[in-house]
């Protein structure tokens, strides 16, 4: 009996892991295939024929070299740097009902929104002059990250007693070189958390781009896909899993980089 | 080195008075210790002198400077936290030298003076590590060691010992004392530890609800307390406090009903006119019997309590318990049925407001 439960399990286990596999096959393998279709097979002649289409595509090249960089690191700045603030300030302070503030905000702004928020959000973009332009989706994507991020930030800020701070300033810091000397370096796990969080997203982000932007020339990476198709209106699926590669690539090194160089820990300095 | 003077200082948070209108004069070079329980005002009290706190209303001066409404960095303060706060991510060198590096001192002389400290507190050699790897008692070092380096008028103290285990607490509180003596600082020490500011401290000042409740030194504290609240909380175990009465006709101490010493045995004031009264009678000040005497209070032994030095008995007086301390090695081996004799001459008595009748 339990013998044949224990094979069950393994079969099921099996079958939902070769599920989750497939399409991590057919994106290793498809991007050498000349003649790759939507299934996952391995490549007879593996070639970079299909690169060298991608990077002939000047349109695509600019959406991942230039809009999509523009985009998403802009984004991540003005994020990080809003959501450290709030955070730092949300958790040194004594407001009654913080922690069901920022629940309130993060209900409205990242569950609620999204396809619900884009007419107003279009009309507020639009009547403040920055349809087609790189700010203005930077803007509607900072503004839709915020709350997330000063929710994940502030445990982070939590996490860092204030008699650090205190002991900085008896020591005679002014603010200034207490932010920079004590606090900038205890939090920055958490700067880091929340930059490659919002990195990932904004790199990813559809919706938010393909409304806002108007100009084929402006476009991120995530958009430029839909411009992979023939005169007759098929999907040119050898170059759009070229394309994907080298969209992935770079949120990936980045990822495994700071990770390796700095690792996501805290020093452990005080006597708990 | 400098004065400190506190006058009429409060605090209010929200609708909680945390110190209530407190006066206090510490002259230059005196070690004070802030004693009392937890939730009494005196880490408050510390962190409005550090200016971590802005008072409610009152004023703060250290020296001749009113310092109230400054900043910490211009009142010319050190602090050791109970945490001790050593920033986790700068090596111990970095950590000593913080306060001069922000104060502009130059490198030269900076890694001088820190090594000078770090030298003093026998942590020398452990300049490149950060606080991760020091042990309890190391932190604790060097936590002292960033106050001292930058030579201020007054140092505070935030229990810095309560983390410690009870072996390095007392070497600690030892070196502590050596260092304050050798240095002679102006000192304000925070501790819930009666011990600990018996130990160390010049003058305690012993704090409840916000109130400073007396101040004096540790042996003025502890052999004449002023209320029953500073009685009960010096001294392990506390004073043994009576309920008693006053028989005015008689001039007499009824115990209980039952007992009745006359009032000449005790250092009673002859002005004395209240009836309702506490006795206050400290553990090691009585003695126990095993036959019955004129002025000896009966009792029944509850329980013997041998500590190695010396041995604690519980005794039962109707319905009250009391505590009695014996010293020796030898446990006493006593009948259900005891008398005590408590040296009359150190009792104390308390009036109904639980303040002392003199």
């Amino acid at each position: 009996m339990s013998a044949l439960r224990r094979l069950s399990l393994i079969i099921v286990v099996t079958i939902a892991g070769l599920f989750f596999a497939l399409p991590l096959l057919w994106f290793i393998f498809a991007p050498f295939n000349e003649s790759a279709t939507l299934a996952a097979s391995l490549p007879e002649q593996p070639s970079l024929e299909n690169f060298q289409e991608v990077f002939s595509n000047d349109l695509a090249m600019r959406g991942l070299l230039q809009n999509t960089p523009i985009i998403g690191i802009g984004t991540m700045v003005l994020t990080t740097l809003i959501a450290a603030l709030a955070a730092y300030g949300l958790s040194r302070s004594n407001l009654p009902g913080r922690q069901l503030w920022t629940y309130i905000l993060i209900l409205f702004s990242s569950v609620v929104t999204g396809t619900a928020s884009m007419v107003p959000i279009f009309r507020l973009v639009y009547d403040m002059g920055l349809i087609n332009t790189h700010l203005g989706v930077i803007l509607a994507m900072t503004g839709g990250m915020i709350p997330s991020a000063i929710f994940i930030m502030q445990d982070f800020v939590d996490g860092v007693p204030s008699s650090y701070e205190e002991a900085a300033r008896v020591a005679g810091a002014s603010s200034l070189q207490i932010f920079r000397d004590v606090t900038f370096p205890l939090i920055r796990p958490g700067l880091m958390v929340v930059g490659i969080w919002v990195l990932v997203n904004a790199w990813g982000a559809f919706l938010t781009p393909f409304i806002l932007l108007r100009s084929p020339e402006l476009l991120p990476a995530a958009v430029t896909f839909y411009r992979f198709y023939d005169d007759e209106g098929f999907p040119m699926i050898t170059q759009i899993a070229a394309y994907a590669v080298l969209y992935t690539l770079p949120v990936l090194i980045l990822y495994l980089l700071i990770n390796w160089r700095y690792g996501f820990r805290f020093f452990g300095g005080i006597k708990q | 080195m400098a004065s400190v003077k506190l006058s009429n200082l409060r605090k209010v948070f929200g609708a909680v008075e945390a110190v209530a209108g407190i006066d206090l004069d510490i002259p230059n070079g005196e070690f004070v210790a802030l004693l009392g329980p937890s939730g009494c005002g005196k880490t408050t009290t510390l962190r409005m002198i550090a200016g971590l706190e802005v008072p409610t209303s009152g004023s703060i001066h250290i020296g001749d400077q009113d310092v109230t409404t400054l900043q910490p960095r211009d009142r010319d303060v050190a602090m050791v936290f109970q945490d001790y706060a050593l920033y986790p991510h700068m090596t111990i060198d970095d950590n000593i030298g913080y306060p001069l590096k922000v104060r502009g001192v130059s490198k030269a002389e900076r890694s001088e003076r820190v090594r000078d400290a770090a030298e003093n507190l026998q942590i020398g050699n452990l300049l490149d590590r950060r606080p991760g790897q020091l042990s309890g008692g190391q932190q604790q070092r060097t936590a002292v060691a960033r106050a001292v380096v930058h030579r201020a008028q007054v140092y505070l103290f935030d229990e810095p010992l309560s983390n410690l285990d009870a072996k390095l607490r007392l070497e600690a509180r030892a070196f502590l004392k050596h260092l304050q003596r050798e240095v002679g600082v102006t000192g304000i020490y925070v501790t819930h530890d009666q011990s600990e500011a018996m130990a160390l401290a010049d003058r305690i000042v012993i704090m409840n609800a916000g109130r400073i409740m007396q101040t004096g030194t540790p042996l003025e504290i502890y052999r004449r307390p002023a209320n029953t609240f500073v009685a009960t909380f010096i001294g392990n175990p506390p004073m043994n406090l009576l309920p008693c009465r006053y028989d005015k006709a008689e001039r007499a101490i009824i115990i209980d009903e039952k007992f009745s010493i006359k009032a000449d045995a005790f250092s009673l004031p002859a002005s004395i006119t209240d009836t309702k009264l506490s006795l206050g009678v400290r553990p090691e000040h009585i003695h126990i019997e095993t036959t019955a005497s004129p002025d000896a209070i009966e009792a029944q032994l509850y329980v013997v309590q041998p500590l190695g030095s010396e041995s604690l008995i519980m005794v039962r007086v109707g319905e009250h318990l009391l505590s009695v301390r014996t010293f020796g090695d030898e446990v006493p081996d006593l009948p259900p049925r005891v008398w005590l004799r408590p040296d009359y001459a150190r009792a104390f008595f308390y009036n109904s407001e639980g303040d002392l009748v003199s």
